[in-house]
């Protein structure tokens, strides 16, 4: 577009004009700045300076003393001790490679934190560095009998964390550590304690969830000192208030017993409350010592961590995704009744596999189970029958009802980078993959595999539905600073009682019936009896050759091809109380490996204390009796505990 | 005037726009580096801990500067609106991964460095003012229509910083935006208003605290208790200021020399690599070391408004006009924060302060006005460096 010229010259003319007036208002403001300047640094200068060099007010922050963790019965799981260390100022020492000399030969010094020190020193010169961490009181005391020949040492006492139960809580309550750069960039107005040198902060877990209510508020001490940075006298003190306390709703014996009972597995178990979402007991294993993590780990303890091929360091409870396998098959019956396309006692033939779309889909049993209903789909598992409800079903309503029992969903516990899982549908297919859904999808979600990844803490959540009825959520919080959190459980499961009783009685079977998957796992504890689902979930595809020359057998796999093995349950049968969900990682079978598991697990729980033998069947008594003698228990928690095997 | 009356055969082409380029103004922004080099070394306790990684940063951004001075100007103005879009998604996109992240984000990872959205918006939102006046007609910069439009891209990327929540910035985008609109010839009646509907608002704001529809956050209002007197809670959220004056005061005429700060020293002052680091200069170099550095300021912004006037077209004299004020804005805000003129609200004091992404962006804004002044239309004869 061509302007013309009388515009041209205007604007050009206005914008000249403008920018000399702003240029002018700008230095203006120059000369104000200056004029402030002046004033500041040449009428003032006297008194700041008097200021400056005479009475120097330092703030010194007193750290409050962080919240403990409790158990639900008051057992302390995180708590603080009282250590001792030294620092150093090195402006304050005379000569200080020889005050080092000296220090070295009061007390053993790190090499690798020495060094750290010194360049840290370098650095900051008027700061005080930690020299030593950790101290004994032996030490300290010599060190503070020979301070005039340490110049710039100070003997100092504080505060750390300390996790009595170890390696129990790793993935539940996590652990504090140093303040990093980047979490002082990611507060959004950080409080000033995060600066100070030796604090620290929860990095994972409850102790990251619940930060900001454990830490508690920094106290302040006004000081005036002279020039040479001694302390003149106190001017104001504000008292630091401690972090609020936190109870879990976490059972310490029941945490102690399942880690236990997990072994080296690598594994995870989750025991709900069903009545009210509390989790009793919530395990990943491997685990590791949270208290490596307090004084700051070595390089070669990390990096075994990290590299263990059963990742320690993951917490399966909810970043563990899994296909769910058999134990998906109560929701697809309720979503199959609730689309009305079965009735229990419907009859649908098991051949050993079925064709569809081309494809041949097989049963886990090879020679097929006959005639199948409802209740016994569950109890023998079948997966012909899940196949055909799959197709009368549609994945959308499966789908749909697996949420509904809090599968798919990320449940908010206070542990970090909780995972969703994932409840395929159409949906998700073709928005994320771009794909159609496929009636083989259906067939394979409908038995747990395929797409369809949840975490123990979700099929632990499903499980508790099922067995109570109500709408359970998680909760492992109780309390904060004495304030209830409220419970998990708002009201009931919006499901009829008649659908929610058929997945109960298939459930019941599979433990009780004599055909049932986990019909070795069952017990009678004073005639308390358990229900339960066992899942085993391939890691692997089959292949047609592989299937004509028969199945290889897990045992003779590579430990990471392995099948998973999951196991669901609840227990009272009649009058619900528990949930259980425990996946072994390439464990093999869900029947042989995981339901043992959880059955001592939940016998446990029902007991309040260790299991007792004689309810378990007799020809399992001298198996268990075995298992269980073995265990490593803490044994300052089970003398806590009543109940021991004497019943 | 539009770019296809320029007689384009008297821009300097190739190698001989090194030669036009505006060197005064390459040495006074060096300059300005080194002090802050200087500073830094010193904010070490005599290490380059902070002084290394802001020299190569700035190395950095004098390759930003020259490329972007090599850019004809008019392809700058062709990509102002785009580059307003991409910093406001950019925005967008850390105002939203900061939600899902649990907690503010201000910034976001590119590997080497981490940028801040809210610099870059502060030199696009100039460019995409200088763009915009540009194209409209003159005669049409005073209608309300025209007036509204500038304003709603003032207030978006406004909005979205305050969200973050950084006043500071929010701040300057806001200034900024009002002084290109002033430079634009927008009327005095129109900033008159605004300033009058802006006494209300502080007002609200004022009487808004301590009940249900409180408007800013606390800390906010605890930073505007304290700029009005510091003496108040001198261990708590007065100290920064407090502090930074004893410092600064007792630097004198001319300082307890290089290294010699007792207050920088004895880590009295907070932030001292990064917003506070004026205190620094001032207490050991005296009055005599913060007055260069204004000096070196003020003759910056001279140095672009001599460049400005010699320009024909609206978008080169806007956008130079609008980066020396936004360039002022900084350190004017920064130098009135730490001598207590201003709350405290987080602007750093410009090519001085630690920091990467707002040295990038500023050395880009300063490449762009070299461009402006490079490919400047010329009369006969002028700018041509050898007769041919």
């Amino acid at each position: 577009m061509k302007r013309n010229a009388q515009d041209i010259t205007l604007s050009s003319r206005r914008v000249s004009r403008r920018g000399l007036i702003l240029g002018g208002v700008q230095l203006g403001i120059g000369a104000l700045v200056l004029g402030r300047m002046r004033y500041l640094q040449v009428d003032q200068a006297d008194e700041f300076l008097l200021l400056a060099e005479e009475n120097r007010i330092k703030v010194r922050l007193i750290a409050p003393e962080r919240g403990v963790i409790y158990d639900r019965n008051g057992i302390e799981l995180a708590g603080n001790e009282q250590i001792y260390r030294v620092s150093m100022i090195r402006q304050d020492a005379d000569d200080a490679d020889a005050v080092i000399a000296n220090l070295r030969g009061l007390v053993k010094l790190d090499e690798e934190v020495l060094q750290r020190a010194l360049r840290e020193m370098d650095r900051r010169p008027h700061q005080s560095v930690t020299l030593a961490d950790r101290l004994t009181w032996d030490e300290l005391s010599m060190i503070s009998v020979n301070v005039p020949a340490l110049s710039g040492i100070t003997p100092e006492v504080g505060l750390s964390r300390s996790y009595p139960m170890g390696p129990d809580y790793a993935h539940v309550i996590g652990y504090v550590g140093s303040v990093s750069e980047r979490d002082i960039e990611d507060a959004e107005n950080p409080d000033p304690l995060l600066l100070t040198p030796q604090f620290q902060i929860g990095k994972i877990g409850v102790e990251q969830r619940l930060e900001d209510d454990l830490r508690g508020r920094a106290g302040a001490m006004r000081v005036e000192q002279n020039a040479a940075g001694r302390i003149m006298r106190e001017l104001g003190r504000t008292e630091s208030g401690p972090g609020a306390d936190v109870q879990l709703t976490i059972d310490a014996g029941l945490q102690n017993f399942t880690q236990a009972r997990l072994g080296t597995e690598s594994a995870s178990a989750v025991v709900m409350d069903v009545l009210n979402g509390d989790i009793v007991a919530a395990v990943s294993s491997p685990s590791y010592d949270p208290n490596m993590f307090v004084s700051g780990i070595s390089v070669p303890d990390y990096s075994g961590l990290r590299d263990n091929d059963r990742r320690p360091l993951h917490n399966k409870i909810v970043q563990g995704l899994y296909p769910p396998g058999s134990t998906f098959k109560m929701a697809v019956i309720m979503a199959a009744m609730e689309a009305e396309v079965i009735t229990p006692d419907e009859q649908i033939y098991c051949g050993g596999y079925i064709n569809v779309s081309n494809r041949r889909f097989h049963c886990w049993k090879r020679g097929g189970h006959g005639n199948v209903d409802m209740a016994k789909s569950l109890r023998e598992s079948c997966d012909i029958y899940y196949y055909e409800m799959a197709q009368r079903t549609g994945i959308d309503n499966i789908a749909r009802m697996a949420r509904r029992l809090g599968l798919g969903i990320a449940h908010d516990i206070e542990m970090t980078s909780i995972s969703e899982g994932l409840i395929p549908d159409r949906d998700w297919k073709r928005t994320r993959r771009g794909e159609d859904w496929y009636v083989g999808d259906s067939l394979n979600a409908a038995i747990g595999q395929g797409y369809v990844l949840t975490s123990p803490l979700q099929l632990a959540v499903m499980t508790a539905r099922i067995a109570s009825g109500l709408e359970v959520n998680p909760r492992m919080v109780r309390s904060v600073g004495g304030v209830a959190r409220p419970s998990g459980v708002q009201g009931p499961l919006d499901l009829p009682r008649s659908w929610l009783d058929r997945a109960r009685d298939g459930m019941f079977q599979v433990v009780n019936a004599p055909k049932g998957t986990a019909g070795g796992s069952k017990f009678d504890l004073a005639g308390m009896k358990w229900a339960g689902k066992t899942g085993t979930s391939q890691v692997r595809n089959i292949t047609t050759a592989e299937r004509a020359k028969g199945v290889i057998s897990n045992e003779d796999l590579p430990w990471d091809r392995r099948d998973h093995a999951l196991f669901v349950g609840y227990g009272p049968y009649e009058n619900p109380r528990y949930s259980v969900s425990v996946v072994v990682e390439h464990g093999g079978g869900g029947s042989t490996v995981a339901a043992p598991i959880a059955r001592d697990i939940m016998l446990y729980a029902l007991n309040n204390g260790m299991p007792p033998l004689d309810a378990y069947p007799s020809r399992d008594r001298e198996k268990v009796e075995g298992i269980l003698s073995d265990l490593k228990l803490n044994p300052a928690i089970s003398s806590r505990t009543s109940g021991t095997s004497e019943a | 005037m539009s770019y296809l009356e320029y007689k384009v055969a008297r821009v300097p082409s190739g190698l001989s726009k090194v030669l036009a380029l505006n060197w005064g103004l390459v040495l006074l922004v060096t300059a300005v580096a080194s002090i802050g080099f200087i500073v830094l070394y010193s904010v070490g306790g005599g290490s380059w801990y902070w002084a290394e990684p802001q020299m190569q940063r700035f190395a950095l951004g004098l390759v930003v500067m020259f490329a972007a001075a090599m850019i004809p100007i008019w392809f700058w103005r062709n990509v102002s609106a785009a580059m307003y879009g991409g910093a406001l998604v950019l925005l967008l996109a850390v105002d939203f991964v900061g939600a899902s992240g649990g907690g503010a984000q201000r910034w976001i990872d590119i590997g080497f460095m981490r940028l801040q959205p809210s610099e870059l918006m502060k030199i696009t939102l100039v460019l995409m003012l200088a763009a915009y006046y540009d194209w409209l007609p003159v005669t049409k910069v005073n209608r309300p229509q025209w007036v509204i439009l500038p304003v709603l891209i003032i207030l978006l990327p406004t909005m979205l910083v305050l969200k973050q929540p950084d006043l500071g910035t929010a701040i300057l985008l806001l200034m900024g935006g009002a002084m290109m609109m002033f430079l634009a010839g927008v009327h005095w009646a129109y900033f008159a208003t605004v300033f009058a509907a802006a006494a209300g608002l502080v007002t609200a704001v004022i009487k808004s605290r301590g009940t249900t529809w409180q408007m800013i956050e606390n800390y906010q209002y605890r930073r505007i208790d304290t700029f009005l007197d510091p003496d108040t809670d001198p261990l708590g959220a007065g100290y920064n200021i407090t502090q930074s004056k004893i410092a600064l005061g007792s630097g004198g005429w001319t300082g307890k020399g290089f290294m010699q700060g007792t207050q920088a020293r004895l880590d009295f002052l907070p932030e001292k690599q990064t917003d506070f680091i004026f205190t620094i200069l001032a207490e050991e170099f005296g009055l005599v070391g913060g007055a260069s550095l204004l000096a070196l300021y003020m003759l910056i912004i001279i140095f672009c408004i001599v460049s400005a006037l010699r320009m024909k077209d609206r978008f080169s004299a806007l956008a130079t006009l609008g980066v020396a004020a936004t360039f002022f804005l900084f350190f004017a805000v920064n130098m009135s924060m730490v001598m207590g003129m201003a709350p405290v609200v987080g602007v750093p004091l410009p090519l001085v302060s630690y920091g990467g992404s707002a040295m990038l962006v500023l050395m880009l804004a300063f490449g762009i006005v070299q461009s402006a002044h490079v490919h400047r239309p010329r009369a006969q004869g002028e700018g041509q460096l050898f007769k041919r």
